[in-house]
């Protein structure tokens, strides 16, 4: 789809809010109808666009959690307690409201079921939306590309997508989903806890030699390190797909 | 974890399209200072009054776009050619 969408224009439009789930304490997932929706690949993001009343405007770009489905995007917004657009969405933006946005936009960071696997797929906080999309659009394909996610996440509280994550670790062949905790984990965690660091990544991404397609997402110094740290074990620095979304994330 | 504030090329692929008409994340750019060749999408970006392109590879300024009164101007003094994907 990417490839037909050669020239066009990207015109702001308003969506409707038509659902809203608490992730956890700090992040909500938003679903939007979106008229004219041309479609969207795993990876895409939108721009989103608030106004003030005295035309103040702020935008942010935020990643579609979900695989494409008919006029429908979810998106998952984590509230940075200082920020100008996360507050609105996450504790004002109501089902029935309106919200404006353009999209859908990227070509880098994109992944479809035709590019194939192995899939290495990790994510630090709430830079799992596009991830997530791309393992939804794998289960929903009902292909059999494997995939190796991991996660890092500052506390237990902090896991988004929980119940479909463990639902999926549990059922879906060929996926397997690796957690860490670098604050504090949950009570009774026996699991992995730290930073994705060179050893971690060593035990747990696939071997260079097995040329995964690596998607990286999350705060930039997380996908810094994790970026050079594949690329230092030997992985193509081509098949090393990054998306950076600042100090904090969300 | 540094604390690093860029972000990526990625987050200006919607001003991108408005300026190419086209995605250009995927576009390929060619740093004028080393001649690094990299995906717009995979560059540094550097947010301000503008947003500021850097080469990840030498951190030479690449491209900067500024949008001032709804006009949208992007500078490519730092890149020695870009080409969209096929």
């Amino acid at each position: 789809m990417a490839r037909t969408a050669v020239l066009r224009r990207l015109s702001w439009t308003v969506a409707e809010v038509v659902d809203r789930i608490d992730e956890t304490p700090r992040v909500r997932s938003l679903t939007l109808d979106v008229p004219d929706w041309p479609g969207h690949l795993p990876g895409h993001h939108i721009d989103v666009r608030v106004t003030a009343e005295d035309g103040y405007q702020a935008g942010r770009q935020y990643s579609i959690a979900t695989p494409a489905d008919g006029s429908r995007v979810t998106i998952t917004v984590e509230r940075l307690d200082d920020g100008e657009v996360s507050p609105y969405l996450t504790e004002v933006l109501e089902v029935g409201d309106g919200i404006e946005l353009r999209g859908p936009i990227g070509g880098y960071f994109v992944w479809e079921p035709s590019r194939g696997g192995p899939l290495l797929l990790v994510a630090g906080g709430s830079g799992i939306a596009p991830i997530m999309a791309m393992l939804r659009a794998r289960l929903q394909a009902g292909i059999d590309v494997p995939i190796r996610m991991l996660l890092s996440w500052r506390s237990g509280e902090d896991v988004i997508y929980a119940d479909e994550l463990n639902a999926t670790a549990r059922d879906a062949a060929g996926i397997e989903i690796t957690h860490t905790f670098t604050r504090s984990a949950p009570d009774g965690w026996t699991g992995r806890t730290g930073r994705l660091d060179r050893h971690a990544l060593a035990e747990l991404a696939w071997a260079p030699s097995e040329r995964p397609l690596a998607y990286v997402c999350g705060p930039t110094g997380l996908v810094e390190a994790v970026a050079s740290t594949l690329v230092e074990l030997g992985h193509d620095p081509a098949r090393v797909l990054t998306e950076r979304f600042g100090p904090t994330g969300g | 974890m540094t604390d690093a504030t860029h972000v990526d090329g990625n987050a200006l692929g919607g001003l991108l399209i408005e300026v190419f008409g086209r995605e250009m994340t995927d576009a390929r750019g060619c740093c004028a200072s080393c001649g690094t060749v990299n995906p717009l999408g995979a560059m540094r970006v550097y947010r301000s009054a503008g947003d500021v392109m850097r080469c990840p590879t030498c951190g030479n300024v690449t491209i900067v776009t500024l949008v001032i009164r709804e006009r949208t101007r992007v500078h490519l003094g730092g890149v020695r050619w870009i080409e969209p994907d096929a």
